[in-house]
């Protein structure tokens, strides 16, 4: 065979596996990512639909319902008042130090101290639900019921959350829940608010400095406003990892149905009944309802979720539109960095 | 006009004291609060090994729970929930590990950024959503009225690993210069050449590293190990076969540590002992690749 002929051969038979192995990638890789889409899609319709024998027997009445007899009545109410109060409190108390970490780490310390602390703040969103739970039970509770409880009743009893809780009160309850869920938020926010305010441009932080101001001024006029929206995404993105908190839950919370002022009795969540009731031996009736109080759950996530996305994506849209031309120092991260995987069940 | 003195220190006074007292207290506050964010991570820590150290011995590791009675007694192990844990954990890598890094691929080779945007948000919202979420979704596609299995379980955590190993996997080929795809283009070699021969290959740490941190974060999940694989102890045996319900350590610890008394609380916390351990070390490889790939890659 000549050797022009073998050339030739050669170019089709590559043409050949060329044409079909790139189709193959790029069928490949566009397949595994419209599965993903949907998934998120068949998630919500199974969901939906398994929910839907409960949702034609009670109808949106289940949303304001407090009672789970196991028989014949149940609903959310208690545990949507309990998912409330415990993520909106875990958020209180982490949102303020999460942000605080996030300044410490980003301007107020040393490259080289932020480089140590950085990694260990990460770290604390590694550690697994169950052992955050664990460590309740054991530890956090007897010094609730010995400590903060009686202080705090004492001195702040007057206000209704603070009150003295049941009789028997052995730690657990709604507030020792909103503890264990602010340590799971506080990495999270530390962690996207640090990244977020090191995008802040130093001309804009050396010209308040410049102009006279204290760094805490510098931090208050120009990183804070400037931020406003990532730290409400970071925070709403620490908010959704509290509400869908299921089993340090179930451990400190006590897991009754009410609806009790105090902070120091008892309750339950959407996400702590779901595993709660899913491993017992339910009526049909009963299943229906726990897949009710997951749809619920996944439609407050959801909402929750996309907020936060929304806000990132507009604020985004608003940088670029502002005409700066300036690309921030580090790309915004709407979501955890990569070295915070923090167990979220 | 008050009189001025001369002899006075120059120290602020006034309204710039109450703005220098106010910047230290804010300062002093930001610190205080990165105090109390690593003295959380060393009171966990303190309190594991604490209470854990003590049960640990080879026994404990490798026996499998000794049930009178339906309860553990002070003997027994951990054994068979080591094995489990290590079963579903391998399934579910196996399975999110191909998915993810092709996600990863898509979005950063081939999709114009009309198809990207909504595959991003598929991904961002899996990962948002909270575990018992996807628990309970496989619970009543896959679970009810069949019966509990690993696999099941696997399915689940891989749901969760898919986006962490996406994510990283996709930041570690953007660093992958575009020169490199460039010179490999005009060298004449097709894009599926270039893509396993020179994308992926530049890219292997960012890959290692996100897998080994969704590993990481499989390991620790209770919600889907609860719904999904949970009567594993029931009866109690050493089992290799994912089509059955496993045992593992954060069933354990969950179940140790609700049955309540102290033998069992004793085991729950040599179990998180376990459990930690793998978590931090591998977090610390994760970490440690990271750096590495990332200096392979931007040199």
């Amino acid at each position: 065979m000549s050797t022009p002929a073998i050339a030739a051969r050669l170019a089709s038979t590559r043409r050949r596996s060329d044409r079909i192995g790139d189709r193959a990638l790029v069928g490949l890789t566009a397949g595994a990512s419209i599965a993903i889409i949907a998934l998120i899609g068949l998630i919500i319709y199974d969901i939906v639909d398994k929910a839907s024998p409960a949702m034609s027997h009670f109808g949106l009445a289940f949303l304001g319902h407090t009672t789970w007899n196991g028989f014949t009545q149940f609903g959310a109410g208690a545990m949507i008042f309990g998912t409330v109060v415990t993520s909106f409190g875990a958020l209180v108390i982490a949102g303020p130090l999460g942000i605080a970490i996030g300044l410490f780490l980003s301007l107020l310390s040393t490259s080289r101290i932020a480089a140590v602390i950085g990694p260990l703040v990460e770290l604390l969103a590694a550690v697994p639900s169950v052992i955050i739970g664990l460590w309740g039970i054991v530890v956090l509770d007897p010094v609730m019921r010995t400590t903060i409880q009686p202080a705090l009743s004492t001195v702040l009893g007057w206000i209704p959350i603070f009150a003295k809780p049941a009789i028997g009160y052995a730690g657990s309850g709604i507030f020792t829940a909103i503890i264990i869920l602010a340590i799971m938020a506080l990495p999270i926010i530390a962690a996207i608010t640090r990244d977020l305010f090191l995008t802040v441009p130093r001309e804009l932080k050396d010209g308040a400095l410049a102009l006279g101001a204290t760094q805490w001024e510098m931090i208050r006029g120009v990183v804070l406003s400037s931020m406003r929206p990532g730290i409400a995404s970071a925070c709403i993105l620490g908010l959704a990892r509290a509400l869908g908190e299921a089993i340090a839950v179930v451990q400190v919370i006590g897991n009754v149905f009410q609806i009790t002022p105090s902070l120091f009795n008892n309750g339950n969540t959407l996400a702590a009944n779901i595993a709660l009731k899913g491993i017992e031996n339910n009526t049909h009736l009963e299943t229906a309802s726990i897949f009710y109080l997951a749809a619920v759950l996944l439609v407050i996530e959801l909402l929750v979720n996309l907020a936060a996305q929304g806000i990132v994506r507009r604020y985004r849209l608003a940088d670029v539109t502002s005409g700066s031309g300036k690309k921030p120092a580090r790309p915004t991260s709407t979501t955890t960095p990569i070295a915070v995987t923090a167990a979220k069940d | 006009m008050a009189a001025i003195d001369y002899a006075r220190p120059l120290t602020p006074s006034g309204n710039l004291r109450r703005r220098r007292a106010m910047d230290r207290l804010m300062r002093y506050g930001c610190t205080l609060a990165a105090i109390i964010a690593v003295g959380i991570l060393v009171l966990f820590i303190e309190a594991i090994v604490q209470r854990g150290a003590s049960v640990i011995s080879w026994s404990f590791l490798t026996e499998n729970p000794n049930e009178s009675f339906g309860f553990h007694t002070a003997v027994g192990g951990i054994g068979n929930a080591i094995i489990g844990s290590a079963v579903i954990c391998a399934i579910a890598t196996v399975i999110a590990m191909p998915i993810g890094v092709l996600i990863a691929l898509f979005l950063s080779e081939f999709a114009t950024p009309r198809i990207a945007n909504p595959v991003r948000l598929a991904l961002d919202l899996l990962y948002g959503l909270p575990s018992i979420v996807l628990a309970i979704f496989v619970y009543g596609a896959l679970v009810y009225g069949v019966g509990q299995s690993g696999f099941d379980a696997s399915l689940a955590l891989a749901m969760i690993m898919i986006p962490l190993i996406a994510r990283t996997t996709g930041e570690s080929l953007s660093l992958v210069p575009q020169e490199l795809r460039d010179a490999s283009h005009a060298l004449g070699i097709s894009r599926w050449r270039t893509t396993l021969g020179m994308t992926i290959p530049s890219a292997l740490g960012g890959i290692v590293t996100g897998t080994v941190l969704a590993v990481a974060r499989a390991a620790g999940e209770t919600a889907p190990m609860l719904l999904l694989t949970s009567y594993a102890n029931n009866p109690v045996t050493t089992g290799f076969n994912p089509f059955g319900p496993l045992n593992n350590i954060p069933y354990d610890i969950f179940n140790f540590s609700e049955e309540g008394g102290p033998t069992n609380i004793a085991k729950s916390w040599g179990a998180a002992l376990v459990l930690i351990a793998f978590v931090l070390i591998a977090n610390i490889v994760a970490r440690a690749l990271h750096a590495r790939s990332r200096r392979m890659i931007t040199r």
